[in-house]
């Protein structure tokens, strides 16, 4: 075993484990307390992105890029409520499928006009584009480290919110009983709106740290967000701590799988024959692990008390 | 006396008429426009209307109608796309064609209907062996070319491993055998990572591994916009100077604008193989490129630069039969001559009508304008046929 190898496959794990944690937080907070199926949540991650993209462009710096589209997206999340969402929460989660799918592609095809369909790329400051040397002589893109350490942050705020503060409490408490919230006076469609423009923005800063990598491009929010509701339903729908988890395991099982998984399927079969399994096996592992969860916690494995 | 004879003469048009049945040259062409690789068909179709425009929209007196389809990077959309184009619009080429999965299953759509494919990019074993076909042509090459035309700069460059990675489908297993068919030295690590419309474009497993390898090199094939996400991470984990860094469909004139907005630099100065450039000097090249970057404002690709010769060689077919498009023989004869202006300069087609033709070392430099574009170093391979020619029976 090359141990460093495997402390930087670790790393990597992580931060393909937080990036899916920014996309779960605001898809659980929408499913899981407001009970919306939202399947245009991975078009906000999209949408944040080339937001990011153009005032990266425009303003030549990523971090001023990212400080302006945050608001944006978050924004832009507001909108898609007032407009669209708002008068569906009391349809069933059928009418939510079908009203959001139909975003998505209003989204795609707005980008496509927008920007085209090639893509876009966002120059990162030098600062945030070398490496760095860990422990024992390693070495890590910074670009990375910085996206496992402002996933952490943003989640410890998420959980400050949630848990310590009135407006935490009155999500939790409008998630278990709306009509109670609302006999004591407060709105609860306001309070809905900013839940889901907080949301647009988390997938929003998600989009953001993945483009420097990968590129902006049309339809990048659809694939991810398959893997964030997975993500979610390990987790326990509507519990921000069990996204959390569940994002690492997730996020580890992908990366070690990709690392690893051929060598281990070696041992028993034609080394040709691991090498072309190893991926599909490897892109299944995640699913595999739902259905297990699934089976013998079907409340996910951290399920909100609220319920 | 004037008389009878317009009527004469009516009399026999009318009855010529049948047996020019078309009045038009129907192609159509099947490419990827959605999803993230309609980059490529985006450049392929801007190349096809340039060629349309070159030739004024007509072949041996006939209009050309020109049918696009987009196959969303999907073979079972590609496959009914060409059977809609067989059997609704009745076209009589069908061409086009990124993606060797795609191709190898819409081949028997295209093939059984009596229609002629051309392929102006994917370039699959199976059709240059065995499945070989009399009306399928390649207007590019075969998958294992490029890459072996790489394996003998490998051993030139005296590189004695390398770790190699490639999506997992059809072409991506051609590439890796062929760089293992020609490069001398050893193998340390292969990956194969998920391909598709939902394709994997994050690489930092992989690239950790080609590191912790210890190979001299890592050699990669990405086509499309996954080659310039590749190249942004291997500079971003540091490998530039450690792992040097040989690609074969991956730098290239897609990859390399969006390369120099993100200002890339490592990929200055890498090194690629192709059997064309932008700077190959030949008249009709130099007429499509000029013609190309005049009316796009960019340097068009491979892809492109095959499609622009997938137009005019069904041109030289169609004039070869004087517009009777039912003489399919003398079309498929005219083909094979391959006596056509060729963007790649003049070549030849072997027994499974795959082009015999130059490849080509070229590097990553800047042009007089400063636009990144690459230069043809020197040739590797010439007049280099495939190797599965020997296994069609044609």
């Amino acid at each position: 075993m090359d141990w460093g190898l495997f402390t930087i496959q670790m790393l990597n794990g992580l931060q393909l484990g937080v990036l899916l944690f920014l996309l779960a937080a605001g898809l659980t907070l929408v499913f899981g307390i407001m009970d919306f199926v939202n399947l245009a949540h991975g078009s906000l991650y999209m949408m944040g992105a080339y937001f990011c993209a153009t005032l990266t462009q425009l303003t030549d710096s990523f971090l001023l890029g990212v400080v302006l589209a945050l608001p944006l997206t978050a924004l832009l999340g507001w909108l898609v409520e007032l407009i669209v969402v708002r008068a569906l929460y009391t349809h069933d989660h059928l009418d939510h499928v079908l009203a959001t799918f139909g975003l998505i592609l209003c989204f795609d095809t707005a980008v496509d006009y927008i920007w085209g369909p090639t893509g876009m790329a966002i120059p990162l400051p030098d600062f945030l584009n070398g490496q760095v040397t860990l422990f024992g002589g390693l070495d890590f893109p910074v670009f990375r480290l910085v996206i496992i350490f402002s996933g952490l942050l943003v989640a410890a705020l998420l959980y400050f919110m949630v848990a310590h503060t009135r407006l935490g409490m009155l999500i939790r408490a409008g998630a278990s009983n709306r009509t109670m919230v609302m006999a004591l006076g407060v709105d609860i469609g306001k309070l809905f709106a900013l839940v889901f423009a907080v949301g647009a923005a988390f997938a929003g800063f998600a989009g953001m740290l993945i483009a420097p990598i990968t590129e902006a491009s049309i339809g990048m929010g659809n694939d991810i967000i398959i893997v964030a509701f997975v993500v979610i339903i390990i987790g326990g729908i509507g519990s921000i701590k069990g996204a959390f988890v569940a994002a690492m395991i997730v996020g580890l099982i992908d990366t070690m799988g990709r690392s690893f998984l051929d060598q281990l399927l070696k041992v028993f079969m034609t080394a040709q024959n691991a090498e072309t399994s190893a991926p599909a096996l490897s892109a299944m592992a995640i699913y595999i692990l739902m259905a297990v969860v699934l089976a013998f916690r079907p409340q996910g494995l951290f399920p909100p008390k609220v319920r | 006396m004037y008389k009878k004879i317009t009527a004469l003469a009516a009399l026999g048009a009318l009855l010529a008429a049948p047996a020019m049945a078309a009045d038009k040259v129907k192609i159509g062409f099947v490419t990827t426009i959605t999803t993230p690789a309609g980059v490529i068909g985006q450049d392929m179709v801007d190349a096809v209307n340039l060629a349309m425009d070159d030739i004024g929209g007509k072949m041996g007196g006939l209009d050309v109608e020109l049918i696009i389809e987009d196959d969303a990077f999907n073979p079972p959309v590609g496959k009914q796309k060409v059977d809609k184009l067989v059997k609704q619009d009745d076209v009589d080429f069908v061409a086009g064609f990124i993606w060797s999965h795609v191709l190898l299953a819409s081949k028997k759509s295209a093939l059984d209907a009596g229609k002629f494919l051309i392929s102006s990019n994917a370039g699959p074993s199976q059709l240059a062996g065995d499945q070989c076909d009399k009306n399928f042509f390649s207007a590019s090459w075969q998958n294992d070319q490029t890459p072996m035309a790489m394996g003998e700069v490998l051993n030139q460059n005296g590189v004695k491993s390398v770790y190699v990675m490639a999506p997992n489908y059809a072409a991506g297993k051609n590439m890796i055998a062929g760089v293992e068919r020609t490069f001398k030295g050893k193998v340390v690590g292969r990956d194969l990572t998920k391909w598709g419309k939902d394709a994997q474009l994050d690489f930092s497993a992989e690239l950790a591994k080609a590191k912790a390898s210890g190979a001299d090199a890592l050699w990669v094939f990405y086509p499309g916009k996954a080659g310039g996400a590749l190249i942004k991470q291997y500079e971003q984990a540091g490998l530039l100077g450690q792992l040097p860094l040989y690609t074969v469909f991956t730098v290239d004139s897609i990859a390399l604008p969006k390369l120099q907005e993100g200002n890339l630099k490592g990929v200055m100065g890498s090194l690629n193989t192709q059997h064309w450039g932008p700077d190959l000097d030949n008249p009709q090249n130099k007429k499509f490129v000029e013609g190309f970057k005049k009316k796009y404002g960019r340097y068009p690709s491979f892809y492109a630069a095959q499609s622009y010769d997938t137009i005019f060689m069904i041109k030289s077919a169609v004039e070869a039969v004087n517009g009777n498009l039912d003489d399919m023989d003398g079309m498929r004869a005219a083909m094979k001559k391959a006596d056509f202006p060729s963007t790649r300069g003049k070549f030849t087609f072997g027994n499974n009508h795959f082009p015999i033709q130059n490849f080509y070392l070229r590097e990553v430099v800047t042009d007089a304008d400063g636009v990144w574009t690459t230069k043809v170093v020197k040739t590797v391979l010439e007049n280099h046929q495939d190797p599965y020619a020997g296994e069609c029976k044609m």
